[in-house]
């Protein structure tokens, strides 16, 4: 299996703040894998460097067969190989949410706007927010927003699709409807790279759980071993308090 | 704001009686609202028109005869006004978009550039405008030793004045617009120009929309200053009126002028400001 994606030795600060410390990740094409860990951890910091929303400090990031760390690359055109879902949402507030989902095939992709409005209201359908379409996004709930933040991210065929704690910002009875949306794209085939506090949703959709603990990979595994028998006593520890 | 009663539910005892006390409420506020009015006239009346020197003022400033000889000729010099408004309108959004783009672009190439933007705000922000205008209007003919026409300097010192004021408001607007949305725009693979122009832009405009009202309303009055170049304008027809009378009715009556062009604005920005925020977000606001 070659990777799609393959970080290598990433090292990132803030300042004083050293939040990655050499981490090195591979994910490879239909995968979903899982990133917990503590808040402060780094996995924010880690997703947003991959897509480069953020420059790294060191290390090397490979996206296929291109170093998609080398300052000569485009990073606009990079970003658009992602699909990214923050924490809160971030839709835009001006627009309708069709005009949300259409924008990057518009503006990135420069694809014909009919066209691009057709496919953004079939994924709308699809995520049973067609009769929102015309709305603005604060008319939304969080859950219906959220799930309008996913079918922006994955309106223009990302390679990578990059959830930041996605579900952390809604109401316990929302996290539900996000979830199954993310369970389905999982189910076809989506590579998915995500930062969660959702253990159980983790155990039961990724096919691999790493944990990151102060900016380094603790260890990783398929969730069966990760969850029900782990090797370091850090991730005892942090399974336990959210576990119970 | 009582909302309708849904039908089947009659109200209870206790809302009957908060209803009872708003009622009450606001018959006390109609009365305190009537009293204050009628107090207010009677201090008027009082300190202005019962005083010695009234009938002097009143035929000094408020003569219908001159008011309506004197018309016809403010009016006139009033189109000069609205002309040099009309122009520095569109030059004065185009160049105070620029300086507040220019001063907020990141990194530390454009570091001459956002210095440039940032001196800029700072005089024009600092010198009053007739001293500009003097500059303007005398200095650049004589500099270039060219007939230019009174108009377009009055144009060009009405725009440097206030694209400078406008150029930070809008500047406050473009950072007020929260940095997850250009962050939400970037994922999305927008460059740094098309994020300011489809995300950033549109939102902090809508944010400004009020101040930005109010510095067009003062740009409106300040364009009566463009006489001191000469314009044959609204308040240069009024003195010369005043002159030829003696009296001081035409400058009122290009006053007044001057007052019906900030009414409609000020208006519109409330329509605006009311409209968009209905459209994009619901419930009530405090």
């Amino acid at each position: 299996m070659t990777a799609l994606l393959w970080a290598e030795d990433l090292w990132k600060s803030f300042g004083d703040r050293e939040v990655l410390k050499g981490v090195s990740l591979e994910l490879a094409a239909h995968e979903v894998v899982a990133v917990i860990g503590a808040s402060g951890s780094g996995k924010s910091t880690l997703l947003r460097c991959l897509s480069l929303l953020e420059p790294i400090d060191d290390g090397r990031i490979m996206l296929g067969d291109e170093d998609i760390s080398d300052p000569r690359v485009d990073a606009n055109r990079v970003r658009a190989r992602f699909g990214v879902v923050f924490q809160s949402y971030n839709l835009f507030p001006h627009m309708s949410v069709l005009d949300n989902v259409t924008l990057a095939s518009r503006v990135v992709h420069k694809e014909p706007k009919k066209d691009a409005e057709a496919r953004g209201l079939a994924l709308l359908e699809r995520v049973g927010l067609a009769d929102k379409a015309r709305d603005h996004p604060d008319r939304l709930s969080g859950g219906q927003q959220q799930r309008a933040a996913i079918v922006r991210a994955i309106a223009t065929d990302p390679e990578i699709l990059l959830l930041d704690e996605i579900t952390s910002a809604l109401d316990p009875e929302l996290v539900g409807e996000v979830l199954e949306l993310v369970r389905e794209l999982a189910e076809e085939g989506t590579t998915i790279l995500m930062a969660t506090h959702e253990m159980a949703f983790a155990r039961d959709v990724a096919h691999r759980v790493v944990f990151l603990d102060a900016g380094r990979i603790l260890e990783q595994g398929p969730p069966a071993a990760v969850f029900g028998n782990p090797r370091e006593e850090r991730t005892k520890e942090f399974l336990t308090r959210f576990l119970g | 704001m009582t909302s309708p009663i849904p039908s089947g539910h009659s109200p209870s005892a206790l809302e009957l009686e908060r209803r009872a006390f708003r009622a009450r409420q606001s018959q006390r506020s109609v009365l305190v609202a009537v009293a204050s009015t009628i107090a207010f006239a009677v201090i008027v009346w009082v300190t202005v028109i019962a005083t010695p020197g009234w009938a002097a003022v009143q035929q000094a400033f408020f003569n219908p005869a001159i008011a309506l000889e004197s018309l016809p000729r403010v009016w006139e010099g009033f189109l000069v006004n609205l002309q040099v408004l009309a122009l520095s309108l569109v030059t004065v959004s185009i160049f105070a978009l620029l300086i507040a783009v220019l001063r907020t672009l990141p990194g530390p190439v454009f570091l001459p550039l956002r210095a440039i933007a940032a001196a800029y705000t700072d005089i024009f922000r600092g010198l009053p405008f007739i001293i500009v205008l003097y500059v303007v209007g005398f200095g650049i003919p004589t500099l270039t030793n060219t007939r230019i026409p009174l108009i377009l300097l009055g144009t060009l010192a009405v725009t440097l004045t206030y694209s400078a004021y406008v150029a930070e408001v809008i500047r406050a607007g473009i950072e007020a617009v929260h940095p997850s949305q250009r962050l939400a725009a970037r994922a999305l693979g927008l460059g740094y120009t098309q994020t300011l122009r489809r995300v950033v832009l549109p939102q902090a405009l809508r944010k400004i929309t009020p101040p930005l009202m109010n510095d067009f309303v003062a740009m409106q009055k300040d364009v009566g200053l463009i006489s001191i170049l000469g314009i044959a304008d609204a308040v240069l027809a009024a003195k010369i009126e005043a002159s030829q009378t003696y009296n001081f009715t035409p400058y009122l009556v290009a006053g007044i002028l001057f007052v019906l062009l900030a009414i409609p604005t000020i208006r519109l920005t409330d329509w605006y400001s009311a409209r968009l925020r209905q459209r994009e977000q619901s419930g009530s606001i405090l």
